[in-house]
């Protein structure tokens, strides 16, 4: 699956410590704790940025400046300084291959 | 709900059922495909992990038993209590679910047939599971303000601590009051369910009074010795846009009360109100306490936070409040959604014969309405220690607003729609 070796290869580069052991849903189980405020898998209900479809490098951009002071937040500074670049790597990517569109599942 | 059912009478339903069991066993041994989870209670614990176990895993049975018709939420149910909002903005439907093919069940679980794996419900139906959430919220110890058990004691007295019509019924008391009265809140000592909460309903009902009853007052009398959650933004609205019509009182820990004079007795005196609104103490919800479930303080379920199963029954996972925090984990719905969709994952995970991720992260966000526009939030992000086997706060990450705003009052709206959907569409 394209899924699990892009998670993997994704984890090894990176080296952190957990990437020893990001399984084939890591990404996945990450991204749905962005749901409460950004809608299950990403698809926003309005007053949040929608996250599905975007483009994975320009997320991952925005996630590092959040955690690293250089883009304001209200939020988004204080919880983006809880993951690590392997985290985010798989955030980005798991947000990246969603449909824009909602599919109803 | 009250929890009734005698240990004879639930030996003998066991033992009764034993041999319809038996059969049901029979016809289903060798059905590998057969896997079904029951989750019992749909909030945000419980209907999240109905969702998102069907989402991720279709190839699972899943059964929400839910005791009401709508799902009304206790965030933002404050603003109810304030005017801003009405009971319908806070409620939302359970027919979302059905696309994920979520089988809903309306009826109250009173049972939990550990041995068996088999819920019973009120109505006696039984459902039998191979894995069961119990995600039951709270229910409260009015042993400690034995005035409250008096019947019509809750009316006349409210908690709306569980949204609905105590929220309805309190908001009424508001709005009956004479100008000039005293609204009372009493604060139980934590750990409680949504520590911000009291404070914001302070706020709230503050807020209401300064347009509707401007010489009225709001005093808080909390069992804690300070304020127990974003304690600087909400003492500079008390301060502030609410200077000398809030008052704040530590270390008040309530005995009991008189229903009649709406009196609050402290240990160190009694106080009279017009409006009395009591949160007693809580513990996990009833059916938790008859499953056997409670491990800590006669109060909380304890769980393993890489799964949610809890410490002391296998096979079941508990969700939410009801749950014995890990450090520094609030008991809010946010993280209650959190939990869903842990044990969700790890659900599945176990189910197909593999361990749950062992790298979990969650994170929790709370936002108050110190008014009906301007809020504050408190952050965290939490990860599982392997050396500590809990979630742990990390250092460094979450924090608080720098001060009430209008723009986290918009944040938290759509907090709210995103959260209502990602549990229930």
């Amino acid at each position: 699956m394209m899924r699990i070796s892009a998670g993997i290869a994704v984890a090894s580069i990176a080296g952190a410590i957990f990437s020893a052991t990001a399984t084939a849903d890591s990404g996945r189980n990450l991204a749905a704790a962005c749901a409460n405020c950004h809608g299950t898998n990403g698809h926003s209900q309005g007053g949040t940025a929608s996250l599905a479809g975007q483009n994975k490098a320009r997320m991952l951009a925005q996630l590092r400046a959040f955690r690293d002071g250089k883009r304001a937040a209200t939020i988004m500074h204080q919880i983006a300084r809880g993951y690590s670049d392997a985290q985010f790597e798989l955030l980005s990517d798991y947000f990246s291959r969603q449909p824009v569109a909602r599919s109803g599942q | 709900m009250t929890l009734t059912l005698s240990r004879r009478r639930f030996i003998r339903w066991i033992s009764a059922s034993a041999a319809i069991a038996g059969i049901a066993a029979c016809a289903t041994t060798g059905r590998a495909s057969s896997r079904r989870v029951v989750v019992v209670g749909g909030g945000y614990g419980g209907a999240t992990a109905a969702k998102y176990i069907r989402l991720w895993s279709p190839d699972i049975d899943v059964t929400l038993v839910e005791r009401e018709s709508q799902f009304i939420s206790c965030p933002i149910s404050n603003l109810v209590l304030g005017g801003s909002k009405t009971t319908a903005d806070v409620t939302v439907s359970y027919n979302g679910l059905a696309k994920y093919g979520v089988k809903l069940v309306r009826g109250d679980a009173v049972a939990v047939d550990v041995d068996q794996r088999r819920v019973r419900l009120a109505s006696g139906e039984v459902l039998r599971y191979d894995r069961l959430v119990l995600s039951p919220g709270i229910d409260f110890l009015l042993d400690q303000v034995p005035g409250l058990r008096a019947a019509g004691a809750l009316d006349a007295i409210p908690h709306a601590w569980k949204a609905g019509p105590q929220t309805v019924q309190l908001r009424r008391q508001l709005e009956s009051m004479r100008d000039g009265g005293v609204y009372a809140l009493c604060i139980p000592r934590s750990p409680y369910r949504c520590p911000p909460g009291p404070y914001e309903r302070a706020c709230q009902v503050a807020n209401y009074f300064k347009k509707a009853k401007p010489r009225s007052k709001v005093l808080i009398l909390d069992a804690n010795p300070d304020v127990v959650s974003k304690k600087r933004l909400f003492v500079a609205a008390w301060n502030g846009m609410y200077k000398s019509m809030v008052e704040y009182q530590p270390n008040s820990e309530l005995s009991d009360v008189d229903v009649k004079s709406r009196t609050a007795k402290l240990v160190f005196g009694d106080v009279r109100a017009d409006v009395l609104n009591v949160v007693p103490p809580h513990r996990a919800g009833n059916i938790a306490v008859q499953a056997g479930l409670v491990s800590a303080n006669d109060r909380w379920c304890g769980v393993n936070w890489l799964s949610a199963e809890s410490t002391v029954r296998s096979g079941i996972h508990v969700l939410g409040d009801a749950t014995l925090s890990a450090p520094a984990m609030p008991k809010s719905g946010h993280m209650a959604n959190q939990h869903g969709k842990l044990a969700a994952a790890a659900i599945i995970e176990l189910m197909h014969g593999r361990q749950p991720d062992p790298q979990p992260v969650i994170a929790n966000t709370c936002y108050s309405f110190v008014d009906d526009r301007n809020v504050v939030h408190v952050a965290s992000v939490h990860s599982y220690d392997a050396a500590q086997k809990t979630l742990v706060p990390i250092k460094g990450a979450g924090g608080v607003s720098l001060h009430a705003n209008a723009l986290e009052g918009h944040y938290a709206m759509a907090w709210a729609r995103n959260i209502w959907a990602d549990m229930l569409d």
